[in-house]
This record gives structure tokens, C-alpha cells and sequence, in this order.
């Protein structure tokens, strides 16, 4: 190991053996860059789950254009948009269906005073417009029929169980009796625990102040063989007035993402989180590497008078600081992914470990212990080999 | 043949302003090449001055000092690293490198020319010069006092120096480890014709002095 090291290095190894040399200090080491990792993995995950979650109902909606009012900043918020905006995106040449969407938010308590927080879509029962419930959407014609997002939190696994044998389960809502007869799934998202699919007119009926002639969105699909962005372009020309926006699906969700992330609170959370773990871990970097060479002033001035250059010694300080950063990922990494598991069974939304995000963290790591290092070397220059005699 | 050292004219002063205090005045010397030259005197005469100044440990500030054929005065601080690879020091404090072995701490004094091979073995050879060649692969925390002087001894050695400074380097060792070090130097000048200048103040190894110098009060005593 040394002998092979020495003739990679083409000197031995003296950070390695200078760490090595006090086992405690350079585990505690490593267990601290570890930590480090750690904190910035689970802000990335925080921050990817959000990217993420944003996404699923989005992947759900048979649509290629969204057409939203110009206040929307995600799927939820949008202000109503006059019904006739679908006619005029019909008429434009290439548009092969369209299909309007209401939003709603519902609480759903149960007897024993549980409550999951619902996003409620209200779809035309005739129209395709969620993927999963193809087949499925002569049911939502009854009155307070609706769909259920398998993935909601907090639902017993009971009421999932009874739907699959076909027994409709009902809840009230506002005095009125809403009756589940399905499930189908999106994953529950950070401002909401779960989805609800119902026809526009049960969604009306639910909630008196809406009205079937002001959707918040509108689906719209293309012809087969369609430039997507160029044909939501030819719908903007199309519609008059300011009142509402059409945008490729993938744009809107980009938008969306950007908002989540960088305007909403909880991702400039998530996002100061990477920033502080990022600053933790060059601290911590920093502290093991200048106390050593601050432990090995004596040392590393004897060598000074031996003849060796400033250079020799930025490359030990190098040396050790891309070896904490190697062993520090290692149990860093597999903490996030244990981390990410638990935090998936708990939370119901997907923490996952895209290969970029531990490529990125392991490049990252070692700029940054690069960079303490480099800043460590500045205490070399207090090595004077003149005090040693 | 030029001498191993020349000094003329060296002043030096420590400090700045109010406190500046002259430390050696207008020394003039010459070390023939293969002597072994002990320098004495009480402690604050500035003999460990003088070695940091001979040994480019030290930028000369006033005054003329050629070692090996090169001036220190002036010259850079990678020159004077240049210039301190073809010496040894050997220091009154071992400073031995504790995370390294035995024979890495003497390899360090090898690899400072540049990647030596067979620089392992002949680490080990000058560790058995000393008698240390069952300690190779020891710690210095495992040594005793006297066996880790010996290795400095050793570090001091192996890179083949042209001149080899020392303080005080028996200080830490027994009457005979003492005077074993200094006639092994003895026979090195001898063999190799490698200058030593040693501060001591052990009388036991003034017998194999080629020359003893005296400094008192930042001036070298006639002799």
C-alpha cells in the first residue's frame, strides 16, 4: 500500500501516514467530512423530492398544451380563465382535442379526527384528460363520484383494500357525501398529501363560488407529428386578450419548478440548507487539516531546512485533503441513502439518488477540501527553519 | 582549493526600530573542506546565529558568506533551499517526523534530490551506520532519546552532504553514544571530505576537533 503509493507519488506518502498515524483524530475526521456530505445530500434530496413532486401530476394530464391564466405559477393557483378560451384553441389547426380542468383543495376528516389535505381535480367525464383513468370515466358521471391518488398520505390501507374489491367508500365533505369508487396514482407533493379526480360538475357542487364555465386550466392535445412549442405559440396568436396562456406542458412544469424552488419559502430553505452544509464541511475541512499542519509546524521546517519548497508541502496538505474527501464520502453517501429510504417510507414522496446528484456531491467534496486545504497551507509559512536551532 | 566557507564582514541584528540589537559583528572566517571545526561559547554569543546564517536558514542582511562556492547574501529563498540540499543539519532537538519511521524519517533526506532509487536500502545503510539497523520500521515515540538523535544523525548523513551543521548533537546522548557520533563525522571529513561545524559544549569531543572556535559577544575570539 505505502510502497505502491510511494511510486504513484514518486515520494512517500507523508499526508496519508500523517493522518494515519493518530487513527482517533483521522476517523473523527472522516466521520466529519461524512456529516458534511451527509447535510448537503439531504438538502439535494429535499430539494430533487420537490423538483420531482412538482412533476407528478403534470406526468399524469393527457395533454401537450397547458392553456393557464397569466397568474398561474403552478397547477393549483391560476385564476379561472373564461371556458370559451377551449373553443378558441379548438378552432386553431392542429389542436386534436381539449379538455377543461378545475382546481379545488378539500380537508378530508375522518370520524377519529385524522385529516388529509386533498388537491381536487373536477374533469368533463366525456373528455380524456387524466391518463389513469382511461375506461374508468363513465363512473365520475354519478353525482360525488370520485377517484382517490392511491399514494395519499395518511389513508388507511383499509380504504384502499375495500376500493380494490369494488366497494365503494364514502366521506363527507361540507354536508355533502362524496363516494370513492377508485384509485388510480400521482404521489403526494410538499403542499399537499394527495389527489382527488371528480367530474367538473360534483367539483361545482362542492364548491358553490366555482362555475363550469371558468376552468383553471385547459388541456389541449396536438395532432400526431405536431411542433408542440410552435403550435402553442399559434394558439397564443389566437387568443384574444390577455385573459389566458398556452405553453407546452414541459414549459410549464419548468416554471413551475423555477417558482417552487426559488420563490416559494420552502425551497429557498432547501436551498440555503445545501449552502450551510456546504460551509459546514469546508469548516470542518479546514479545521482537521490546519490543526495538523499546525501539529506538524516542527516537522515540516525540519524538512524546510532539508531543502524541500513551499510546493512539497501543498502537495501533502493536497494529498490529505483528497483522501478525507474520498473517505469521508463513502460512509457520507451511504448515511444519505439509508436516509433517503426512511425518509421515502415516512414522508410518501420519493427521495431518490440520481447518479449526477453523488457524482456531483463527490466532486464537490474534494474542491472543497481542495480548498481548505489551499487555505490551510497559509499557516506554512510560520514553518521557519531558522527558530530550529 | 576553495574553502568550504568564507565569511567576511558579517553583521546581524535582531529587531526593529527601539529594540534593533546588533548580534554579530564584522565576523571574517574561513572552514577549509573536510574539517571537522567545533564552535564554543557561552549561550547568546550568537553561535546559533551564525550556524542559521552558514546554513541558509536565515537571509544575510549585512556582509559577505560563501558556502560551497555560492554567496547566501541575497540570494533567493529557492536558492538557498537549492543550496541547503547539499548540507546536513543535524539539530539539538531531534525533529523527527513522528508519523514516519525510522527509515522513512532518513528517506525524506533522500527523496529531497529527487525520486533515488534504492532509496529504501540506502536509508537502511545509513541507519546502520549509527547502529540502528534493528530500528528501521520503529516510530520515533518507540525510540529512546539517544536512538532518535542517532537517526537524526543518520537523516543528516544519508543525502551525502558537502557540509553537515550541528548543535549541540550529543547533548542528548551518553558519554560514548556522544563521542561514537562525533568521530563517525571525524571519519566521514575524512572519507568523504565533508566539512562539520558543530556547536558544543561537550569537552569529551574537543580532542577530535580539527579546529576550535570561540565566539563571545557576537565576535570570533582570536585564537
Amino acid at each position: 500500500m505505502i510502497a505502491l503509493a510511494t511510486r504513484l507519488l514518486g515520494r512517500l506518502p507523508i499526508g496519508w501516514l500523517q493522518l494515519t498515524h493518530r487513527r482517533g483524530r483521522f476517523l473523527a475526521a472522516i466521520l466529519g467530512v461524512g456529516f458534511a456530505n451527509l447535510l448537503v445530500f439531504m438538502q439535494l434530496g429535499f430539494m430533487g423530492a420537490l423538483t420531482s413532486t412538482v412533476g407528478l401530476p403534470y406526468a399524469a394530464l393527457d395533454a401537450d398544451i397547458l392553456i393557464q391564466a397569466p397568474d398561474a405559477n403552478t397547477l393549483t393557483d391560476g385564476s379561472p380563465l373564461p371556458r370559451q378560451r377551449m373553443l378558441d384553441a379548438l378552432a386553431v389547426p392542429g389542436v386534436a382535442a381539449a379538455a377543461p380542468v378545475l382546481m379545488g383543495k378539500l380537508e378530508w376528516r375522518s370520524a377519529d379526527g385524522s385529516a388529509r389535505s386533498l388537491d381536487v381535480m373536477g374533469v368533463d367525464p366525456r373528455l380524456p384528460s387524466l391518463r389513469a383513468l382511461k375506461g374508468r370515466r363513465d363512473v365520475l358521471t354519478l353525482p360525488g363520484a370520485a377517484f382517490i391518488d392511491r399514494a395519499t398520505r395518511n389513508v388507511p390501507p383499509e380504504i384502499f383494500d375495500a376500493l380494490d374489491a369494488g366497494t365503494p367508500q364514502r366521506f363527507e365533505f361540507q354536508g355533502r357525501t362524496l363516494t370513492l369508487h377508485g384509485s388510480f396514482t400521482i404521489g403526494g407533493s410538499f403542499s399537499g398529501d394527495g389527489w382527488l379526480v371528480m367530474s367538473d360538475q360534483s367539483l361545482v357542487s362542492l364548491f358553490p363560488n366555482r362555475s363550469l364555465r371558468a376552468p383553471n386550466i385547459i388541456l389541449v392535445r396536438a395532432t400526431p407529428g405536431q411542433d408542440v412549442a410552435a403550435l402553442a405559440a399559434r394558439i397564443n396568436a389566437a387568443l384574444p386578450g390577455l385573459d389566458a396562456v398556452a405553453r407546452p406542458i414541459a414549459t410549464a412544469l419548468a416554471r413551475d419548478q423555477a417558482f417552487q424552488t426559488t420563490q416559494r419559502p420552502v425551497g429557498i430553505i432547501f436551498g440555503m440548507g445545501v449552502l450551510m452544509g456546504a460551509l459546514v464541511g469546508i469548516i470542518i475541512v479546514y479545521q482537521v487539516l490546519s490543526s495538523d499542519v499546525a501539529d506538524h509546524l516542527r516537522e515540516y521546517a525540519t524538512m524546510k531546512a532539508m531543502g524541500y519548497r513551499q510546493g512539497f508541502f501543498l502537495g501533502i496538505i493536497m494529498e490529505q485533503a483528497v483522501v478525507l474527501a474520498s473517505l469521508g464520502f463513502i460512509p457520507g453517501s451511504l448515511m444519505a441513502y439509508g436516509l433517503y429510504a426512511l425518509l421515502t417510507a415516512v414522508t410518501g414522496i420519493d427521495v431518490l439518488m440520481p447518479p449526477e446528484r453523488l457524482l456531483g456531491v463527490f466532486l464537490g467534496t474534494v474542491v472543497m477540501c481542495v480548498a481548505s486545504g489551499a487555505l490551510a497551507t497559509r499557516r506554512l509559512a510560520r514553518a521557519d527553519p531558522a527558530e530550529l536551532f | 582549493m576553495e574553502p568550504a566557507i568564507t565569511v567576511r564582514g558579517l553583521d546581524h541584528h535582531f529587531g526593529e526600530g527601539e529594540a534593533r540589537r546588533q548580534v554579530l559583528f564584522g565576523l571574517d572566517l574561513d572552514i577549509a573542506r573536510g574539517a571537522l571545526v567545533v564552535l564554543m561559547g557561552a549561550s547568546g554569543s550568537g553561535k546559533t546565529t551564525l550556524l542559521t546564517l552558514l546554513g541558509g536558514l536565515r537571509s544575510v542582511q549585512a556582509g559577505s558568506v560563501r558556502v560551497l562556492g555560492r554567496e547566501m547574501a541575497g540570494a533567493s529563498a529557492t536558492a538557498l533551499a537549492e543550496a541547503r540540499r547539499r548540507m546536513g543539519f543535524i539539530f539539538q532537538a531531534h525533529n523527527l517526523h513522528e508519523s514516519l519511521t525510522a527509515v522513512q524519517n532518513v528517506r525524506l533526506a533522500l527523496d529531497v534530490h529527487g525520486a533515488v532509487p534504492q532509496a529504501e536500502p540506502a536509508a537502511a545503510r545509513a541507519l546502520s551506520l549509527v547502529g540502528l539497523e534493528d530500528r528501521l520500521h520503529y516510530h520515533p515515540a518507540r525510540l529512546s532519546g539517544g536512538q532518535k538523535q542517532r537517526v537524526a544523525v543518520a537523516r543528516a548523513l544519508a543525502g551525502s552532504p558537502e557540509i553537515i551543521f550541528a548543535d549541540e548533537p550529543t547533548a542528548a546522548l551518553d558519554a560514548e553514544n556522544g563521542l561514537a557520533v562525533v568521530a563517525l563525522l571525524k571519519r566521514l571529513g575524512q572519507a568523504r571530505g565533508t566539512t562539520t561545524l558543530m556547536v558544543t559544549h561537550d569537552n569529551r569531543v574537543l580532542d577530535l576537533a580539527d579546529r576550535i572556535l570561540t565566539m563571545r559577544d557576537g565576535r570570533l575570539m582570536p585564537a
